[in-house]
């Protein structure tokens, strides 16, 4: 399939403050049509506000938007027929049925009746939700109502989606499959933004991505390229009885090809541009009285570039995301 | 004609939702009868005060079933955020806060006949001038319409909008000449009453009904629709200026 020079979403400087907070301070990326873009960052970074002034819900202070080639910085209706929302809370009417819901939002994008029952039916059913499409939106569970938000933002099959957190709060198994469906609307064409605290979710589902930090882009690139500092890299967990810092720096001093970072929780972690001789380093450490409960290969991830780039510890990001009620 | 599917879409969702509830009916039927046996009962008078009590009744039957529902409705749904999947669509703001009105308007249309039907049974209407009356409906229920929707999107929360509408329509009821002359008012009181929307609309009723205007019926529906398209305008601001922040 040949790429359309036209970028699906241009941003150029997009900034917008809230008194005197700045949330998005002068952001610019674009995204190539069928591309999965994804927007992490931690609570408060902008991205919702970034959502926001791209689907019309918020205004900018300055800078420009393009979407589907429409400039739609002073006219947001003017490519809203381009794009589906899935915001980060459900926003649909607890009063009406699944079907309902998902008949009445595609109305709003002029499908007829037939078409939008048809439609709704299809949704419903490929969400596994055909037997709650007659009870009311309000007494369904937040897995339920997650599957139900997103089916109402694809509902008039948008070229451009943005999903604000779409796998925040909802259980494992309902998680997988929205990531399955993400992944399906992708095969598909459909340029998709995402954003997202999860990293191993963006590393997962995103072909691009965009490091974003108190309202500033930090680092924008493809998953390939955030990778290739790491790439080749060796890394190891370790969990001992006493992992303290004098403890590390008598490892550095036996190992000298690896660096060693306590973490709390007695753990450590080991790396390595060579293959890490477990062995060595469990001798090493019991001979000195230090018991190794654990010894753990770890996977090169993005999470890496990621602390690295934003100096922001990955596990606190998601806690902080989970005490503000988006636990997994 | 997408954006017609799209208009009567909202306008159907909001009727069954909203206007059509069992209660919503009978706050409907039960407030302008509750109206109209309370100022007849307070007149004192015999059934020839039927047609003078008509137009105030008629008036606050409109005005207290448009502004009661359409505030709160809309101030729930933007708190609960279902308000944003409306603007999320592709229809102009105008058409969408137009479809959000019409039910109220159609509602306090329906409101109106109450009283209207029940006077039927206690007296004679033959002289009623009905070519002015229906008009003079739709636009206080219009008028009406759009002063609960400059209230709903004035304020936050639910509770905030009920008190901002008394605010508005308690003091509308005494100074609109609903069933007090406004003659009869304070002299500081009277520029009060044709600042009020109400006040043309019940002249309008008062000169149709029971030929007892104060003003000429042009200059009143032209100064009622004048303020139907400055409370909408002053929405529609209020709306861009505050909700899409």
């Amino acid at each position: 399939m040949g790429l359309d020079p036209v970028p699906a979403v241009e941003v150029g400087d997009l900034t917008k403050r809230f008194d005197n907070l700045t949330a998005v301070d002068g952001i610019s990326f674009s995204i190539t049509q069928g591309e999965v873009f994804g927007l992490l960052g931690p609570n408060g970074a902008g991205k919702t506000t970034t959502i926001n002034m791209l689907t019309g819900l918020a205004r900018p202070d300055s800078g420009t938007i393009r979407i589907g080639g429409v400039d739609c910085t002073t006219d947001p209706k003017a490519a809203q027929h381009l794009t589906g929302v899935v915001p980060d809370e459900s926003n649909l009417y607890p009063e009406l049925s699944g079907f309902e819901n998902l008949a009445f939002c595609a109305a709003l994008y002029g499908m007829r009746k037939a078409a939008r029952e048809t439609r709704a039916r299809d949704l419903l059913s490929t969400f596994g939700l055909e037997d709650a499409a007659n009870r009311k939106f309000g007494g369904y569970s937040k897995g339920m109502k997650r599957k139900l938000t997103i089916a109402a933002g694809i509902i008039h099959q948008p070229s451009i989606l943005f999903l604000d957190e779409p796998t925040t709060g909802i259980d494992v198994a309902t998680a997988r499959q929205i990531r399955q469906l993400i992944a399906d609307l992708h095969r598909s064409g459909t340029t998709i933004l995402l954003t997202t605290h999860y990293i191993e979710e963006a590393e997962r589902l995103c072909e691009r991505i965009a490091f974003l930090v108190s309202g500033r882009i930090v680092r924008n690139d493809t998953v390939a390229e955030l990778m290739q500092p790491i790439k080749g890299r060796h890394l190891m967990l370790l969990s001992v009885s006493d992992g303290g810092p004098s403890l590390c720096e008598g490892l550095a001093v036996a190992f000298d090809r690896l660096h060693f970072h306590a973490l709390p929780g007695g753990q450590i972690r080991v790396e390595s541009s060579e293959p890490i001789r477990v062995g060595l380093l469990v001798r090493f450490l019991e001979d000195r009285g230090v018991e190794v409960s654990e010894a753990r290969r770890l996977r090169p991830s993005l999470e890496e570039v990621f602390v690295q780039v934003t100096g922001l510890e990955a596990e606190a990001m998601r806690k902080e995301k989970e005490k503000a009620g988006g636990g997994r | 004609m997408t954006r017609w599917i799209a208009f009567w879409s909202i306008v159907a969702k909001d009727m069954r939702t909203y206007y059509l509830k069992p209660p919503n009916i009978s706050w409907g039927l039960i407030f302008p009868v509750a109206w109209t046996g309370m100022f007849f009962i307070r007149s004192g008078a015999g059934m020839e005060t039927v047609l003078s009590l008509l137009p105030g009744v008629v008036a606050v039957s409109i005005l207290f079933g448009t502004t009661s529902m359409l505030s709160v409705t809309i101030t729930f749904e933007k708190s609960n955020r279902s308000f944003d999947r409306l603007l999320l669509a592709p229809i102009s703001l105008e058409l969408l806060m137009l479809a959000k009105t019409t039910g109220a308007i159609l509602f306090g249309v329906a409101n109106a006949f109450v009283p209207i039907i029940l006077a039927a049974f206690l007296t004679d209407l033959s002289q009623v001038t009905w070519a002015a009356v229906l008009p003079a409906f739709g636009l206080i229920a219009v008028a009406s319409t759009f002063l609960g929707l400059f209230i709903a999107v004035s304020v936050s929360q639910v509770f905030e909008a009920q008190t901002f509408s008394n605010f508005f329509r308690f003091p509308m009821i005494f100074l609109c000449g609903l069933f007090f002359p406004i003659a009869h008012l304070p002299v500081f009181l009277r520029p009060l009453s044709y600042a009020l929307p109400l006040t043309y609309g019940v002249d309008i009723l008062h000169g149709s009904i029971h030929t007892a205007s104060v003003l000429p019926p042009v200059l009143d529906f032209s100064v009622l629709a004048a303020f139907c398209m400055g409370l909408f305008a002053l929405s529609l601001y209020n709306v861009r200026r505050k909700w899409i922040v």
